[in-house]
């Protein structure tokens, strides 16, 4: 399987108050495409800081990212704002959309940061609204929504311009059991029909079962990696050679 | 596009109203001001500008029309005997001291010039800008030119009639000791000083300002169509001695000048334009920062999905450009009231075109500044903040 995000060696440190803070401590991690990996953890394991260095939000303090087979540890500050967009799409806990604007229009700024404009991306932000079960909802504005709804418009926004990675960061935290495992399962359609890599950050151990694997991290480390379908059986595992706590099952 | 900029403006109607406002009152300012100044200025040399002649002749070291020195007339007979001078005349504009009917004294500005050989219009009624006798009244609304060839005749600006008592044409009143009747009027030539003027002949003019027989204060030239004003100028300084000859707008910058800056009247209002400028930036600065740190997460929202700082900053200059423009619609439109309500007043406040169009780009400047602020804390701005709750 094709690897969408390799991790190799990844530390975080932070300076807090005089103090040094690690934040991950040597993580190796592979994310193919096609899979869900579920990052599961107690608070301050480390969950965020990790998605947010497979985004290129972050930087890492020492080891090695790459996204779609291009290392991005030695780009500048200034160049990853083009890698995230061509590359990852991001689904918030609080959804982040924007208030003012329908739902199309929410999904139109992503396309246009794309180049893609006027009727052409009008077209595909009615698509991909119509994809995520909301094709009669392009003109409502963020209030006018569910919770369910405005993550789904969230969802839409991050396939906008088909990246192959999706991370998403508590998706269901504010959203009801039910909603949240239907939010869940349109993520799982969307990694295993149209061959993407979705990392989800979640507390839900109920969700967990929806998967393809489960990566527990504590302390900034990873205590255990479980494989939960077989979709990945062949699937080569990573870190064979490390020396971090990357634990193979 | 996705109208974000415009959306974000418009979503929160109060602080809109606030930031409109503050634009619109910052704009009225800036006009009232500008307006002021240059309605102050045009003032100042009016007399000056709208006399038809091509050069001033004035005593030594004059800087300003109001400071003019009696001289000897003798010297018109040497500027008219200069080679290349079309026609000469003798003027005064001098302070003299109007007495009203229920007593009471107003300071009034008498200018004399003389009739001559009056032209066709302005003999047979409303003077024209073609018409005009050399250092004569202009917009006339009541009598003619003409008429002021009747001993004591003044013709009196209608803004002034209520300051100086006149009630009709007709009126006499006295001035300087001496009988002044009013013949007529005219609309809109304000004095800068609180004495406004009065148009008279040179004649009584010498009488109102108590001037002797053989003096004159001024003495204007005209010279022939596409003569070289230069040239003459300086013939006219080596044969005539003990003036200065200038060109009238020489003359009229000097006036200008010396009542714009060298007393401080300009100036003040000057600074009280600048103010109004950097009130407005301060207002609007405050609400489009304010409006920035409102949509904070999505700002970062944008950077985390990959927008450049580039596309925020548009977003930003969007909403501060659009602010900028209805601000000034606002703001122009009630300056535009005021200025035609100081037509009816003593104070005249301009609002021409090019003036317009400097304000606008300044408050376009205006909201640019105050949106580079909000840049500022956009460009620090750290995405990560997205996965902070």
């Amino acid at each position: 399987m094709e690897t969408a995000i390799r991790v190799r060696g990844v530390a975080k440190t932070y300076a807090e108050g005089g103090v040094r803070v690690s934040a991950l401590d040597g993580v190796d991690l592979d994310v193919y495409r096609g899979e869900v990996l579920l990052l599961m953890g107690p608070s301050g394991s480390g969950k965020t800081t990790l998605l947010s260095i497979m985004g290129c939000i972050l930087r890492s303090s020492s080891g090695s990212v790459q996204i779609a087979g291009s290392e991005i540890t030695h780009l500048k500050e200034r160049d990853l704002p083009g890698v995230r967009l061509r590359h990852v799409g991001f689904v918030f806990q609080a959804f982040n959309l924007f208030p003012t604007l329908t739902a199309q229009e929410n999904v139109e700024v992503t396309l246009e940061l794309k180049g893609v404009r006027g009727a052409q991306a009008h077209k595909q932000a009615r698509e991909l609204l119509a994809q995520v079960h909301l094709a009669d909802k392009c003109s409502a504005f963020p209030a006018d929504l569910s919770g369910g709804q405005k993550q789904r418009v969230a969802l839409a926004r991050a396939l906008a311009g088909s990246p192959e990675i999706l991370l998403a960061d508590e998706p269901t935290a504010a959203l009801d059991s039910h909603t949240g495992r239907a939010v869940l399962e349109l993520l799982c359609e969307l990694a295993h029909g149209q061959n993407r890599a979705v990392v989800i950050v979640t507390h839900d151990s109920r969700v967990a079962d929806l998967g393809d694997r489960l990566v527990h991290l504590e302390d900034g480390r990873i205590s255990s990696v479980e494989r939960l379908s077989n979709r990945l059986a062949t699937m080569p595992q990573p870190g064979a050679n490390s020396q971090s706590t990357f634990t193979r099952l | 596009m996705p109208p974000l900029a415009r959306r974000n403006l418009f979503h929160d109607k109060i602080r809109l109203a606030v930031t409109l406002t503050g634009i619109t009152f910052a704009v009225l300012l800036v006009v009232v001001e500008l307006g002021l100044f240059l309605g102050f200025s045009t003032t100042t040399s009016s007399l000056i500008d709208r006399s038809g002649a091509d050069l001033w002749i004035a005593s030594k070291n004059v800087s300003y029309i109001e400071q003019g020195a009696p001289f000897s007339e003798r010297k018109l007979y040497q500027v008219r005997a200069t080679p290349g001078v079309a026609s000469a005349q003798k003027y005064i504009a001098r302070f003299a001291s109007w007495k009203r009917h229920e007593g009471g004294h107003e300071s009034v500005q008498v200018v004399g010039f003389n009739i001559g050989e009056l032209p066709q219009q302005a003999s047979g009624g409303h003077t024209g800008e073609s018409g005009q006798v050399m250092g004569g009244p202009w917009n006339i609304t009541a009598g003619t030119v003409a008429d002021l060839n009747a001993p004591e005749a003044v013709l009196v600006d209608d803004l002034y009639w209520k300051k100086l008592g006149i009630t009709h044409v007709g009126e006499v009143f006295e001035l300087n000791g001496y009988r002044a009747r009013v013949v007529g009027t005219t609309h809109g030539i304000r004095s800068f000083t609180t004495a406004p003027y009065v148009f008279t002949t040179f004649k009584n003019a010498q009488n109102f300002t108590l001037l002797r027989q053989d003096q004159t204060i001024f003495i204007l030239v005209r010279a022939p169509p596409g003569a070289h004003l230069k040239e003459l100028q300086r013939d006219l300084e080596s044969r005539v001695s003990g003036v200065d000859v200038l060109t009238t707008s020489q003359f009229s910058n000097m006036t200008r000048s010396y009542w714009m800056f060298t007393t401080g009247a300009g100036v003040a209002v000057l600074l009280a334009a600048l103010l109004g400028l950097v009130v407005g930036i301060v207002v609007v600065t405050q609400t489009i920062y304010a409006t920035t740190m409102d949509h904070l997460r999505e700002y970062g929202t944008l950077k985390a999905i990959g927008a450049p700082n580039s596309y925020l900053y548009r977003v930003i200059f969007e909403q501060a450009a659009m602010s900028a423009v209805m601000g000034y619609a606002l703001g122009i439109s009630l300056g535009l009231f005021l200025v035609r309500s100081s037509e009816q007043g003593g104070v005249a406040i301009l609002l021409p075109w090019p003036m317009a169009a400097l304000i606008f780009a300044l408050t376009l400047l205006m909201c640019g500044i105050a949106a580079a602020v909000s840049i500022n804390k956009v460009t620090q701005l750290d995405p990560a903040m997205v996965f902070r709750n």
